[in-house]
């Protein structure tokens, strides 16, 4: 098996070189999609009242009147420059992008937390009573994530929960005085700045969109678990940790769920990319000012270059936790071969 | 198939929830036919009937007390699930829109199961390399890996933006965005089927090489795409439905659980009844479809159900591996 320093090497630059074309094909799916669809957006940009001369000038400005294989050649250029266009009212895609993120990262990460820390004991629990109504309570709690809407799960949680818990139920701090925000996550910005009040409210305005993000991808960690659990639970090595007197609780999270965890691992890293998706929905809903209401406001805006931008940044997001799945499994799973 | 319905009974009524997603999608999807098909074929024996008690979108009378209409109005026994501020009765709204979301679901996830499931298996059949297959087999798989990195719901959305809003945009939204994933799936299974020692002997004996992809690698990796398929009708209806949500989706006028919700999201204090019931019929529709999924998987698994019977497992499966593997290679 290669599994020395130099394939390791091998296998990330394999990705790497893979991500790239991906990428490649991403833009360019989004450019045909998005130009094809809307040959000439700037009469709706321009507005019903606009002169024929403000359309003109919109039109030179975005290059509209080149064939639209040039366009694709200079869009290509332009965003590997950095320049990502500009919104119809001027304000540049990328820079309002990369503000945005963070927000977007903090959010994810929190539900990713809450995923992790709920969904793993919930599958253990359910794999160790298999068959039993504490294993049907868990999947019937994890399917009813499933099956609701985020949306759904979203308004309820603001509107109705929130104000009953008496859990701040938008992205607005304003009640807190301000404080610096080198890294743009209120958690970790109000830690910086030692402002533990802050803190505390920068956590309890996470707790709410955290959850809705989390609730309908619960199921994945802890049917990963069970699944996983449910195979490593009969082997010899669980069994002699049984035999030798050691406590449930030991047997069960050290020594059968080390080797079930890997799959779990793998399997978040690609939710992660999809949790990106739903959190349009979730950022729009509890007003969070991060990537996802950018692309909201995108759609419904029509700004075209905005909505490109976030496909694509999002589609690198995707590809990236993938990326980092692909390569904790490889590292965490001695079966896999570097080469 | 190679456990017949009686195995599927015994091991549906081992397990109550999988037995109430069977019942509860066997009675939405005629609920949803009889509500399609019994206004015409009444009408044309000449005693038109609808299945809804009153006309979704008729603003029926407002009580009203004193100068004030109230025209929502709480549950009761004339309205089942109420009325909305604009006097409509929502359990027919409900249940006008029961068919259309139901046929969204099956459609694009059945178009995603044929293509998706139809690329996978040339991707995964004809492999060898040097061959054009081989060519073919790379070039879909890159395609796929494309639209696997597009976060689908954003995509679809943009998709739907552009193409204008309406029924017919979304639909298109999700079937561009919905196939991939069955690519990857169906390449993974056929992959892991096709060097069986019965396909080897297959061929060895002659068998032609369609007859071996049909009645050989195809029947023998139908199980988990039926449990995918099953699943994911419901998380099509939610996408939809997300679409509609978000406001460009379906249009206001026309009954759907998603443009219900969002309508009416403000008043979810002051008239719950107007939300809490179209969110319940998703909730409910989603979960049938999640239940009788989720149970085919450990019927139709043999490990799964060789775990469930508490059988000796001497060694570890690879196929989790192979699973975790296919989902981020």
């Amino acid at each position: 098996m290669g599994r020395s320093k130099g394939d390791l090497v091998i296998f990330v630059s394999k990705r790497l070189i893979q991500l790239v074309a991906v990428l490649f094909g991403v833009v360019t799916i989004t450019f045909f999609f998005t130009h094809v669809a809307i040959p000439n957006p700037c009469y709706v940009w321009s507005g019903p009242r606009a002169t024929q001369a403000t359309i003109q000038q919109c039109i030179d400005k975005n290059d509209l009147d080149k064939p639209l294989f040039d366009q694709y050649v200079l869009y290509l250029g332009k965003l590997l420059s950095g320049d990502w266009s500009t919104s119809p009212r001027g304000v540049p895609v990328l820079p309002t992008i990369l503000a945005a993120f963070p927000e977007t990262l903090e959010l994810v990460l929190a539900a990713l937390f809450l995923m992790v820390a709920v969904g793993i004991p919930l599958g253990v629990i359910a794999a160790n009573n298999s068959g039993r109504w504490s294993d049907h309570l868990v999947r019937t709690f994890y399917l009813s994530g499933w099956a609701t809407p985020t949306y759904l799960g979203g308004v309820v949680l603001s509107i109705a929960i929130g104000p009953l818990v008496g859990l701040p139920h938008s992205g607005n701090f304003g009640s807190i005085p301000s404080f610096p925000e080198p890294f743009h996550m209120s958690v970790i910005d109000a830690l910086v700045s030692l402002n533990f009040p802050a803190v505390v409210d920068a956590i309890a305005h996470l707790i709410l969109p955290a959850t809705a993000l989390a609730f309908i991808n619960l199921g994945i960690a802890t049917r990963m678990t069970r699944g996983s659990m449910l195979e490593v639970l009969p082997m010899d090595y669980v069994k002699t940790a049984r035999i030798k007197g050691l406590s449930d609780f030991w047997v069960l999270y050290k020594h059968a769920l080390r080797n079930s965890l890997i799959s779990t691992v793998t399997v978040l890293g690609i939710t992660a990319g999809s949790l990106l998706s739903t959190s349009v929905v979730i950022e729009e809903i509890f007003q969070w000012p991060g990537v996802g209401r950018y692309a909201f406001e995108s759609i419904v805006k029509y700004n075209f270059n905005g909505t490109i931008g976030v496909v694509i940044f999002f589609a690198v997001g995707v590809v990236v936790a993938n990326l980092i799945a692909d390569i904790l499994y490889g590292l965490l799973d001695p079966r896999v071969d570097w080469r | 198939m190679r456990r017949g319905s009686r195995g599927l009974y015994r091991v549906l009524r081992a397990n109550p929830l999988t037995l109430v997603g069977f019942a509860l999608v066997v009675l939405l999807t005629l609920t949803a036919v009889a509500l399609v098909i019994v206004p015409p074929i009444s009408a044309a024996f000449g005693h038109p009937m609808s299945l809804t008690p009153y006309d979704p979108n008729a603003l029926l009378p407002c009580p009203t007390v004193g100068n004030q209409s109230f025209c929502a109005q709480p549950p009761s026994l004339e309205h089942f699930f109420g009325t909305d501020r604009a006097g409509r009765d929502v359990f027919s709204r409900v249940l006008t829109a029961l068919p259309l979301d139901l046929a969204i679901g099956f459609l694009i996830a059945g178009f995603a199961l044929l293509t998706g499931g139809g690329l996978g298996l040339i991707a995964g059949f004809w492999d060898r390399p040097g061959t054009i297959g081989a060519a073919v087999s790379l070039t879909i798989m890159r395609i796929t890996d494309v639209f696997l990195a597009f976060p689908s719901l954003v995509l679809a959305l943009a998709i739907a933006a552009s193409l204008g809003r309406g029924t017919i945009p979304s639909i298109i939204a999700i079937l561009l965005t919905w196939w991939p994933y069955y690519v990857r799936l169906t390449r993974g299974e056929v992959l892991a089927v096709k060097h069986q020692p019965y396909v080897t002997a297959a061929r060895a004996a002659g068998v032609a090489e369609w007859r071996i992809l049909f009645r050989h690698v195809l029947r023998n990796i139908a199980e988990p795409l039926v449990v995918y398929f099953t699943m994911d009708v419901g998380t099509v209806l939610v996408v939809f439905s997300t679409i509609s949500f978000i406001g460009i989706g379906v249009p206001p006028n026309v009954p759907e659980w998603g443009n219900m919700i969002q309508a009416y999201s403000d008043y979810l204090l002051i008239f719950p009844w107007v939300v809490a019931f179209p969110g319940l019929a998703i909730f409910v529709t989603v979960l049938a479809f999640s239940l009788l999924g989720d149970g085919l998987r450990d019927i139709l698994d043999p490990r799964s159900r060789r775990a469930l019977s508490q059988a000796e497992t001497t060694t570890r499966a690879p196929a989790a591996a192979a699973t975790a593997a296919g989902a981020s290679g």
